[in-house]
């Protein structure tokens, strides 16, 4: 156990939470990975429970990325083990070792038809050509895509390409599913539904998947447990949740989600009320700062409030509103839109502390 | 089987089966088209006047000539010897440099180019000091020059075919379903590079048949030096059979063209010419 176990932060998978006996289970222990002078993982330890989405999230150069590709066999850690239920599979190449990869850019085969596509790696199999074709057509009516069958991938649109790619990984019934931020190149909406595909089609099947992204919305809305990284090495992985809620690291509490900063002395100067309010402790060390959500913070117009208001955006049934507060620091507030009339920038307003600080850390 | 779908724009890519609209006559400024009619006139007039001092009645006369099915067979056989050994050394040498060695890109260009500059007689003399015995006195001698010859042709048109791929990924994707190397090149690589592999056919075929220095310094009567040497006897033929090797190779190169463009936009792949390559464009989101 590392020391960021001890606070919580273990990435050995929970008890009792293994989701689905058909997946594999995939460890990763003391993974490191460098690039002449850069440093792309320094020990990372992971457990996969069969059957469950783990997501890897940290932001560009963290090493999510050279983490995955040495789990599909595309790059070579320096040291440490990959290991698919119990078994190392570091020497095993790539196209052994029965991993479905989709890819972050367009990974179709120019040249094959989509359900062509999909039936390369059955071919690969040797599996014959009737029962390949009709192993192809199930994997793309379960991705809706039946009627395009026949289409070759530049007549796709970019989330129909990733469907097929996902048909296409899924349909050699892998033993682990590999996701490379494989909606990153699509726009909005198209993102939402092929998540929301993925999941589904993950969570039907059973698959043990690990996917990488940068975006934190895509993580936690996917996936059963996320995994945070830093220079290397996981910061804290844990439940959506439990990691939104219970930050092990100032740096997962700012990465996730909205977070103020509150200096402790500024903090003493701001009215309680809510769950913050019950047994609450002002004894914040000197030199410490709070970090609080923007939902832990409420605001009311004063004409002698402790603040005054810069800016506000409308969010549908949330209004984000920041706050000056003395010292030049300003503080983001979530607040139903129908509790936000006469908010408006330049009103003083009273900031109150609705919930604890999520964390206390040390001043940066 | 239940399936999520969603409502997504597919980007036109249909213009019709052959893929040609009213556009395929552009509205051109004036200057272009004079422009146009000045270069084209550059390179028909002296065809059309080879024509008129040939007269149409030489041609068939051409392949009784003597000599003429030796030479005409021997090109064609260093042609098909070059082209296989050319492919065979460049395309896989262009797949590592693109997907091992990116930074060595940018010499490879300069290495390749050096035939070009390279006088031909010093290109003989480093193939002889390097040819296996049993080469050297034959005419297919002549290969081993024509390969180093159309190497800057070849390795370009494989470069420019790979640049227009996204190489690493369609190879790791076809690792990651189970295909090694060989099925990788075969099944994936090779299709999607028909039109840099036809262009690079299309090329060394050309220059083999067309060329005359190298096989006239080392003695041997390719097509390009039986022609030479018979027009000394009569001018008429000989500029007939000039004339008969152009346009049988811009027959060939037309063909090879087309095959490789119909396919190749059939498949959506890269569209190639012979000396350009550009990138497909893929569907949007």
């Amino acid at each position: 156990m590392t020391t960021k176990a001890a606070r919580g932060t273990s990435a050995a998978i929970p008890a009792g939470d293994a989701r689905n006996a058909s997946g594999a289970t995939v460890h990763l222990q003391d993974l490191s990975r460098s690039f002449g002078p850069v440093r792309a993982l320094a020990g990372l330890n992971l457990d996969l429970a069969p059957g469950e989405l783990v997501a890897l999230l940290g932001p560009s150069g963290c090493g999510k990325t050279t983490a995955l590709r040495i789990v599909a066999g595309f790059e070579t850690a320096d040291s440490g083990v990959v290991e698919v239920d119990g078994k190392d599979v570091s020497p095993i190449p790539a196209a052994k070792r029965d991993m479905g990869m989709v890819f972050q850019s367009y990974s179709l085969f120019p040249n094959m038809s989509a359900q062509d596509n999909v039936a390369f790696g059955l071919r690969m199999r040797k599996l014959a050509g009737a029962g390949r074709q009709r192993r192809a057509a199930e994997l793309l009516e379960m991705v809706g895509l039946s009627a395009q069958a026949r289409q070759y991938p530049h007549q796709l649109s970019g989330g129909q390409q990733q469907r097929v790619a996902l048909a296409r990984a899924l349909a050699i019934e892998p033993r682990v599913l590999l996701l490379d931020e494989p909606l990153s190149a699509l726009d909005a909406k198209v993102r939402l539904q092929l998540r929301e595909q993925i999941r589904a089609l993950q969570q039907r099947l059973g698959t043990t998947t690990l996917f990488v992204t940068h975006d934190q919305e895509e993580a936690l809305s996917m996936a059963d447990r996320v995994g945070v990284m830093k220079d290397g090495t996981l910061e804290q992985i844990a439940t959506p949740s439990e990691l939104y809620a219970h930050p092990a690291t100032a740096f997962v509490a700012e990465f996730v989600g909205i977070m103020n900063r509150i200096p402790s002395e500024m903090l003493s100067l701001i009215s309680r009320s809510g769950a913050a309010a019950d047994g609450r402790d002002d004894g914040l060390p000197g030199e410490t700062d709070a970090l609080v959500r923007p939902e832990g913070l409420r605001i009311a117009a004063s004409p002698h409030g402790n603040g005054i208001v810069t800016s506000r955006t409308f969010l549908g049934q949330l209004t984000r509103v920041s706050v000056r507060l003395s010292g030049d620091v300003v503080v983001q507030v979530d607040q139903q839109s129908t509790d936000t009339g006469g908010i408006t920038p330049g009103a003083s307003v009273e900031v109150s502390l609705v919930d604890p600080p999520v964390l206390v850390t040390d001043r940066t | 089987m239940a399936a999520v779908t969603g409502d997504e724009i597919v980007p036109d890519v249909a213009a019709g089966p052959g893929g040609r609209s009213a556009a395929a006559w552009p509205r051109l400024p004036v200057w272009r088209w004079v422009i146009l009619l000045v270069v084209g006139g550059y390179f028909v007039i002296p065809l059309i006047a080879a024509l008129r001092f040939t007269g149409v009645s030489s041609f068939p006369s051409v392949i009784h000539q003597e000599g003429f099915s030796a030479a005409f067979e021997l090109s064609i056989k260093l042609a098909v010897i070059t082209t296989a050994a050319t492919l065979v050394l460049m395309l896989p040498t262009a797949v590592y440099v693109h997907l091992r060695l990116p930074r060595l890109r940018r010499l490879m260009e300069g290495i390749t180019i050096l035939p070009i500059v390279i006088p031909p007689v010093v290109l003989i003399v480093g193939v002889l000091e390097i040819a296996p015995g049993f080469l050297k006195s034959t005419p297919y001698l002549l290969a081993l020059e024509y390969v180093i010859l159309a190497m800057p042709f070849a390795y370009r048109s494989f470069d420019a075919g790979l640049r227009a791929l996204d190489l690493q990924t369609l190879v790791e994707a076809a690792h990651s379903l189970g295909a090694g190397w060989r099925s990788t090149l075969w099944r994936v690589l090779l299709p999607n590079l028909r039109a840099s592999l036809l262009s690079a056919t299309v090329l060394t075929v050309a220059l083999v048949l067309g060329e005359f220095t190298m096989a006239s310094l080392d003695l041997y009567q390719t097509f390009p030096v039986w022609i030479v040497a018979f027009d000394q006897t009569s001018g008429p033929i000989s500029v007939a059979a000039s004339l008969l090797a152009l346009f049988v190779t811009w027959i060939f190169l037309l063909a090879i063209s087309m095959i490789g463009g119909r396919r190749s936009r059939r498949a959506g792949g890269a569209e190639v010419s012979l000396f350009s390559v550009s990138r497909r464009s893929t569907g949007g989101s």
